[in-house]
């Protein structure tokens, strides 16, 4: 539905998107993840035809956004990240303006605007002025202008931000409804959100991907650390030589508290070692209480990431 | 064209939604009242509207027509509703010329109040339809090269008061400063600033005379703000 080939920009002599391809198939929301000034925004605004690329092609729905934009644009709702709107405007007068925009006519603007309205729970606000609705209130109806059209692809700039945890979670909730009809590009850069809401996640981080797969995927690839607690009643010093015996063991630290042996053991690549510290405890007689593999959650990839992108700024 | 009567009918909606309209129609209706009121209709004075229409009615469109055209871009730059226009099925062509036909029909609305003026006189004096029809369409042709033009600076910046500013000065230096300019120098730069001038050609149509070449610079060069216009548009996009 969405392919990114070898996209760069440029503004000046800021490279704000990197060479990055990706492809999104059609329906599901996939989550665009990233930390502030990864280039999501610069990503977004090319796919929706509002920045041209400096290199690279981009297309949605076989469409070409710089050859074919006004076919893509009848394809695509697009929430941009502040959700611009005209104050002075009532809900209904604009989404009239909009839906005439695209091109529709009377009747298919009525029923497409009680629809939009109905999915974005708008129906008491429709005769309201914009400017005077709460913020909440403002992102429906841009969310509900992004969908007047029935578009195929949606593309949600963080739509989530500024909201408060009731209106986040209504909001949640909708754009994972909303991915069973369309295509739903969702970009945030809170890890929770996208793990929640979207089948497939891409990691962007200075201008990069840096990794992309359904979020159990990414969790798997990168509980990579293969460090295992266990807790043991037993005498420290032979514990901990124990331990060390164990193939492939690289590295143990060990404390007591209560009695009780706490071991930290990293292994070398991906070698499990829970097996064989089972075996040494019930051959030695130790009573063990605890004994889990710690992975690392993909939250810490991501602060390691963002740690990253930020520490590549300041020098 | 639809995208274009679509975009103008929201602006021209939005100029009655908004306090700035009626503070430009109470100007407008204010300062040409004055105008009329001490130089125009005095006793003993000559029942015509040429000073009128001449100097005063021009001096208050520069003004007024660049605050009725100010804010239809850059507002749009400043809130960031250019994003949504820019990626709805719509051309930057047509954009602009939404906008200023929005604009222009409002300036048509004004002129309507004007002929409140020459009816007032017509008790006095017997009233010449056809210079007055001159006059309309001279009017007509200068408000459009005043909205083109200030709606260039428009979609220059988001600030709406340096939009005003710069378009009252392009059009005080294009309208009254070459005017004068030219009567100061000999050769042909004179006949360059005059040709240049705003006001030597609308001039002829104050004289009632309906001639093409006037009407022609009217157009050319309303057109070719449109068109930096809708370059500056496309800009942004880079």
């Amino acid at each position: 539905m969405i392919r990114v080939t070898n996209l760069s920009k440029r503004y000046g002599s800021l490279l704000a998107v990197d060479n990055i391809s990706f492809e999104i198939e059609r329906g599901g929301v996939v989550g665009f993840l990233g930390p502030n000034g990864a280039g999501k925004t610069t990503t977004i605004r090319i796919l929706s035809c509002y920045h041209p690329a400096t290199s690279g092609t981009a297309s949605v729905a076989g469409f070409d956004v710089f050859r074919d934009s006004m076919e893509v644009r009848r394809r695509v709702g697009y929430l941009p990240e502040s959700t611009p709107l005209y104050p002075e405007m009532r809900v209904r007068e604009y989404l009239q303006f909009r839906g005439k925009l695209h091109g529709l006519s009377r009747d298919e603007r009525l029923t497409a605007i009680r629809r939009a309205t109905e999915r974005c729970w708008l129906g008491d606000f429709i005769d309201r002025p914009i400017g005077q609705l709460s913020k909440g209130m403002k992102q429906r109806v841009g969310l509900a202008d992004a969908l007047i059209h029935d578009p195929e692809v949606l593309i949600l700039d963080e739509p989530t931000i500024g909201l408060d945890p009731a209106q986040i979670r209504e909001m949640r909730n909708l754009i994972k409804e909303l991915g069973q009809q369309h295509t739903v590009l969702l970009s945030s850069h809170i890890l929770p959100e996208v793990e929640q809401v979207c089948d497939r996640t891409i990691i962007i981080a200075s201008g990069k991907i840096v990794a992309s797969g359904s979020p159990q995927e990414l969790r798997d690839r990168f509980s990579a650390s293969r460090r295992v607690v266990a807790e043991m009643r037993g005498p420290l010093g032979e514990v901990e030589s124990g331990a060390r015996g164990l193939d492939g063991v690289e590295r143990v630290e060990a404390s007591t508290s209560n009695g009780w042996v706490r071991l930290a053991i990293d292994a070398k690549g991906d070698h499990d070692v829970r097996e064989d510290l089972y075996r040494l405890t019930t051959q030695k007689g130790w009573a063990l209480r605890e004994l889990r593999r710690e992975g690392a959650t993909l939250e810490d990839f991501f602060v390691q990431v963002t740690a990253q992108q930020q520490g590549r700024k300041i020098s | 064209m639809g995208n274009v009567a679509t975009m103008a009918r929201r602006e021209l909606g939005a100029y009655f939604l908004s306090p700035i309209a009626y503070a430009v129609i109470g100007i407008f209706l204010f300062a040409s009242g004055l105008a009329f009121g001490l130089g125009t209709f005095v006793p003993g004075g000559e029942a015509s509207l040429r000073t009128l229409f001449e100097f005063w009615i021009v001096l208050i469109l520069v003004f007024v027509l660049p605050m009725l055209t100010m804010r239809l871009i850059s507002d749009e730059l400043r809130t960031g509703t250019i994003e949504t226009l820019m990626t709805a099925p719509i051309s930057e062509i047509q954009i602009v010329l939404g906008k200023f036909l929005g604009a222009f029909t409002f300036y048509l609305i004004l002129l309507a109040t004007l002929l409140l003026y020459p009816l007032l006189l017509s008790f006095y004096g017997p009233l010449d339809g056809k210079l007055l029809l001159c006059n309309y369409v001279g009017l007509v042709l200068l408000g459009a090269l005043y909205i083109a033009t200030a709606l260039f600076f428009s979609a220059c910046t988001k600030h709406q008061v340096i939009a005003v500013l710069m378009s009252f000065a392009l059009l005080a230096l294009m309208t009254f400063a070459s005017h004068y300019l030219a009567q100061e120098i000999e050769g042909w730069p004179r006949v360059l600033l005059q040709q240049m001038s705003v006001r030597t050609h609308f001039h002829e149509f104050v004289r009632g005379m309906l001639d093409t070449n006037h009407v022609v610079f009217f157009l050319t060069t309303t057109a070719f703000f449109l068109f930096l216009t809708v370059k500056r548009l496309e800009m942004r996009r880079w």
